[in-house]
């Protein structure tokens, strides 16, 4: 069934009386200025709006509600008044759109200081995030607990969510970036990373910069969409669906008005891979993006981006601002005469919102709840038209496929998993950070590379939150989809957290079922319940010296089963994953 | 649905039995065509589907979850059970999951289902979390009570796109804390609401109902077995609305209008569905 055009085409709109201030109506004024208004009154009879014109500027919203955020510190009952009257949008539903999000205050602080946001998630409790917090509530600063704030190589982690002034993130400053394998020859996707001066399309140029792109044009799409194929390349961001059909499904869909979207949403627990190419080398995602709209024959591309990374932000921002001046983005792309164009949006705090479907939702302006597949992105995807989202990882490969073909990047990996795959590798290890290598690595070479575990190695969680804890006995599985697979296991988005013996895991395994109950959109009832229901088996349990009854082990399966196979998406699907893992390796539930 | 019916055909099969439905027919469609009781909570007839409660998930072969058959369409050839162990078992769970946190008293199908797949909200954690809402009494015309809300969408739904086109009310808040609101939670008299009362029509746990029916129910008064249903013809425009007037004790209790009536489709305005309070 297609998506029907939703939206409010006769309604009547009615505000209440609740007016914006100034400030406030000049943070609407800076995102959508009141020439662009949904209905202008132009003389006493004249009144230019209605359907169409709401419907362009609905994906404005969030826009609108983070700049009230950000210059007022809260959405008040005038400003959303003030946004939902400039864009068209009832109030209700702006309202339900301001509630979803975590970087969002519908109630008043009573403040106008900067909130600092601390992480709450494994790496970070792990790195002493409880004595961070303590300091911080003693200096007097607002603090706000979050869920993993992608730097989980850097725990424990903060980020400063600023009112009036830029957000930003203390570790950022004076930061020397170099990556652990530093000067690695066999670095593919992270060869420019540490090395390229991320601010400028010149030295992104002297690194062999935007030569993918001319071999691409010179190629044409359909053989572009070929060598993708023949290359094996699969998604990183976490389902590893095969990119080249992907690619293949949009540019079989007729018309311009499709999209390329870049998932940099990252919010699993344990990634921080897609902030540092995103800060790193930004470059290569806008220049593969632009590949994959050239490929597919969409004109139109979207960056969506964590709202908890203001560097990676700025420099993408930068980079499209470059790209463009130089022709490189724009009606006539590189002389290709194909259109194609890049717009960022940012999340708000919303796990789920990396979810593609629920990303579609959110650049339009509506709640970030996954829609139902079929239908799927490629052919309904962002405005219900066909859409190929990748995640940036997987987008930063297609470049050396496209200049060295299929067979230099099946050389590595397996026949099944080519290529490299990045993994962020956390907690207990020697040295936390950004790795690339070979799809295939034994699990416990890994760790090696990045100088072992510290302290007597009691499990890993691979693929974060929504992946699986395993054991060490299996230090010599390979990392491959086909073997992780055959393990019940997963690579998921390549997180690799490592726990000792002195970890409470009972506490890890509290807070990743407490993440899934804070994180479920709350649209499917399965998931919405049984995160709920799942979180409070676990805190009992927590609480008890005893060990795991019979009956709710039982609970928990017959929950589990129903998340799995009702839940509408991955969210559900995964969400009691790490926990049963966690059961059936001993790992928690036995008497203490 | 209007417009979805075709001369083609497709064929299914439901529980072993073949089944033919018009193009643009549901999995749900061709259950009740194949005489196979299907339980619903968010789908309603007269609603474009959202598919969130997922207690009409059937199995299809060849999908790896369950498939909500109430918004997928019915395809050439597939073959779908509908008492699987897993069917029920997603069944019986949605139920369970309903029941632990939800004043289901007055959801009497929803009741029914939740005996005949044997949900036992008894084995989870005492103390567990629950809407625990107030009954919000704001005017004389109806009632909203979100301790029995089930976060259907329905009434979402009829406010909006698909009958009343107010959208007064919305999801707010995310996964167990979400609930239907206006904005900011404002009272309904100060929302965008018209008093249509469509939403009150489509409800399925009675968690929105006239204020007539919460003060008889508050004065343990109501009787639906005494009451009587009068069909009528509104009087108040020429539109010429189906009124079904629900009588006890020589008094209109409530009034609601036939799903199936091509002017009202269930629906209604203020006049029709409240006027009787002034006369
Ligand atoms: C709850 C949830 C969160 C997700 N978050 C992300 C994310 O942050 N980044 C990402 O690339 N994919 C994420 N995904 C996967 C996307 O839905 C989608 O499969 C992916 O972006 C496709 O890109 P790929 O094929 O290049 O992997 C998420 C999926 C789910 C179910
Ligand atoms: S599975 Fe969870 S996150 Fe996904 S749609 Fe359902 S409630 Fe929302
Ligand atoms: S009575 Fe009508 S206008 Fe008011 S909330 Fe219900 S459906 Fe919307
Ligand atoms: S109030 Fe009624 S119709 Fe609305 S979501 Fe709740 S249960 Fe469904
Ligand atoms: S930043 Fe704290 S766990 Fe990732
Ligand atoms: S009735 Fe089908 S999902 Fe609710």
């Amino acid at each position: 069934m297609p998506p029907r055009l939703r939206g409010h085409p006769l309604a009547d709109l009615h505000f209440g009386d609740d007016q914006p201030t100034e400030a406030e109506q000049a943070a609407i004024d800076a995102i959508v200025p009141q020439a662009n208004a949904a209905s202008i009154v132009e003389t006493e009879r004249i009144v230019r709006g209605g359907r169409s014109r709401r419907h362009g500027l609905r994906h404005l919203l969030l826009p609108v509600l983070h700049s009230l955020q950000h210059e007022i510190g809260w959405i008040s009952p005038g400003g959303l008044n003030g946004a939902a009257e400039r864009l068209g949008v009832p109030p209700a539903e702006a309202y339900g759109v301001a509630t979803f999000y975590e970087l969002l205050r519908t109630a008043d602080p009573g403040h106008r200081d900067d909130v600092v946001h601390v992480c709450v998630d494994p790496a970070c409790a792990l790195a002493g995030n409880n004595e961070l917090r303590t300091t911080l509530d003693a200096d007097g600063a607002r603090v706000h607990d979050s869920p993993c704030l992608g730097q989980c190589e850097r725990a424990p982690a903060l980020f400063v969510q600023g009112v009036g002034r830029p957000d930003r993130v203390p570790a950022d400053d004076n930061e020397e970036f170099q990556l652990p394998q530093a000067g690695d020859p066999g670095l593919r996707v992270l060869r420019r990373v540490g090395v390229v001066d991320p601010t400028s399309l010149e030295s992104y140029r002297e690194h062999g910069g935007y030569e993918a792109l001319a071999t691409a044009i010179e190629m044409g799409p359909d053989a572009v969409i070929a060598v993708i194929s023949d290359s094996g390349l699969s998604g990183r961001g976490g389902a590893a669906f095969p990119t080249g059909i992907k690619w293949r499904a949009v540019a079989d869909e007729p018309g311009a008005d499709k999209h390329v979207v870049a998932n940099c949403d990252e919010s699993e627990p344990g990634t921080f891979k897609d902030r540092i190419l995103c800060e790193q080398d930004p470059f290569a995602v806008i220049e593969s993006m632009t590949i994959a709209g050239l490929a597919t024959g969409a004109s139109h591309g979207w960056i969506y981006i964590r709202g908890e990374y203001p560097r990676a932000t700025a420099r993408l921002e930068s980079a499209i601002a470059q790209a463009r001046a130089s022709g490189l983005l724009g009606d006539d792309v590189a002389g290709s005469g194909q259109r194609f164009d890049i717009e960022l949006r940012r999340g708000a705090g919303a796990y789920i919102c990396g979810e593609e479907t629920a990303l579609f939702n959110s650049i339009e302006g509506f709640r970030g709840e996954p829609r139902n597949k079929p239908p799927f992105p490629t052919t309904h995807g962002l405005f219900s038209q066909p859409t190929a989202v990748n995640n940036p990882e997987t987008l930063i490969n297609a470049l050396d496929i496209v200049i060295d073909g299929p067979d230099t990047y099946r050389s590595l990996g397996t026949e099944r998993s080519p290529g490299t795959r990045l993994f962020c590798l956390s907690g207990r290890i020697g040295v936390p950070g950004l790795y690339e290598v070979p799809f295939g690595t034994p699990l416990g070479d890994l760790l090696d590379l990045a100088g072992g575990p510290v302290g007597s190695l009691a499990a890993v969680l691979l693929g974060g939150a929504a992946g699986v804890f395993v054991g060490p006995d299996s230090l010599d599985m390979p990392l491959t989809l086909e073997d992780t697979r055959e393990a019940s296991a997963t690579l998921g988005s390549g997180v690799v957290t490592v726990f000792d013996d002195t970890v409470d895991m009972e506490a890890v395994v509290v807070r990743i079922a407490e993440f899934f109950r804070d994180e479920s959109c709350g649209q499917c009832v399965p998931c919405r319940v049984g995160t709920q229901r799942q979180h409070e088996v676990l805190v009992e349990l927590q609480g008890s010296d005893k060990p795991l009854t019979k009956q709710r082990s039982e609970l928990i399966d017959d929950m589990a089963l129903a998340m799995v196979d009702a839940s509408i998406c991955g969210l559900g699907h995964t969400a009691a994953s790490a926990v049963r893992s966690a059961l059936s390796l001993g790992l928690i539930g036995n008497s203490q | 649905m209007s417009g979805a019916i075709t001369e083609t055909a497709v064929t299914i099969r439901v529980d072993g039995q073949e089944v033919a439905v018009p193009e643009g027919a549901t999995i749900l469609d061709a259950c009740d065509a194949a005489g196979v009781e299907t339980p619903t909570i968010c789908y309603g007839p007269t609603l474009t589907p959202v598919n969130v409660c997922r207690l009409c998930v059937v199995e299809l072969d060849g999908s790896r979850a369950l498939v909500p058959s109430c918004s997928r369409p019915a395809e050439e050839g597939m073959v779908v059970h509908t008492d699987s162990e897993r069917v029920r078992h997603s069944r019986k769970m949605v139920l369970e999951f309903l029941t632990t946190g939800v004043d289901v008293s007055q959801a009497d199908e929803l009741g029914q289902w939740a005996e005949h797949y044997g949900a036992d909200p008894s084995r989870y954690v005492p103390g567990g979390e629950t809407m625990d809402e107030p009954v919000r009494v704001q005017d004389n015309l109806y009632i909203r009570d979100y301790d029995k809300c089930v976060l259907c969408y329905r009434c979402v739904e009829a406010c909006g796109d698909d009958a009343q086109h107010t959208y007064a009310i919305s999801v707010a808040g995310r996964g167990f804390g979400a609930r239907i609101s206006a904005e900011f939670d404002v009272t309904l008299p100060e929302s965008a609401c018209v008093y249509c009362g469509n939403c009150v029509a489509v409800c399925p746990t009675n968690a929105l109902q006239f204020k007539t029916e919460f003060d008889l129910r508050q004065a343990d008064d109501w009787r639906p077995e005494d009451q009587t249903v009068t069909q009528t013809v509104c009087s108040y425009c020429g539109v010429g609305c189906n009124l079904e007037l629900h009588v006890q004790d020589n008094q209109i209790v409530k009034c609601t209008s036939p799903d199936d009536h091509d002017v009202t489709s269930g629906n209604l305005c203020i006049k029709g569905r409240f006027g009787w309070n002034y006369v």
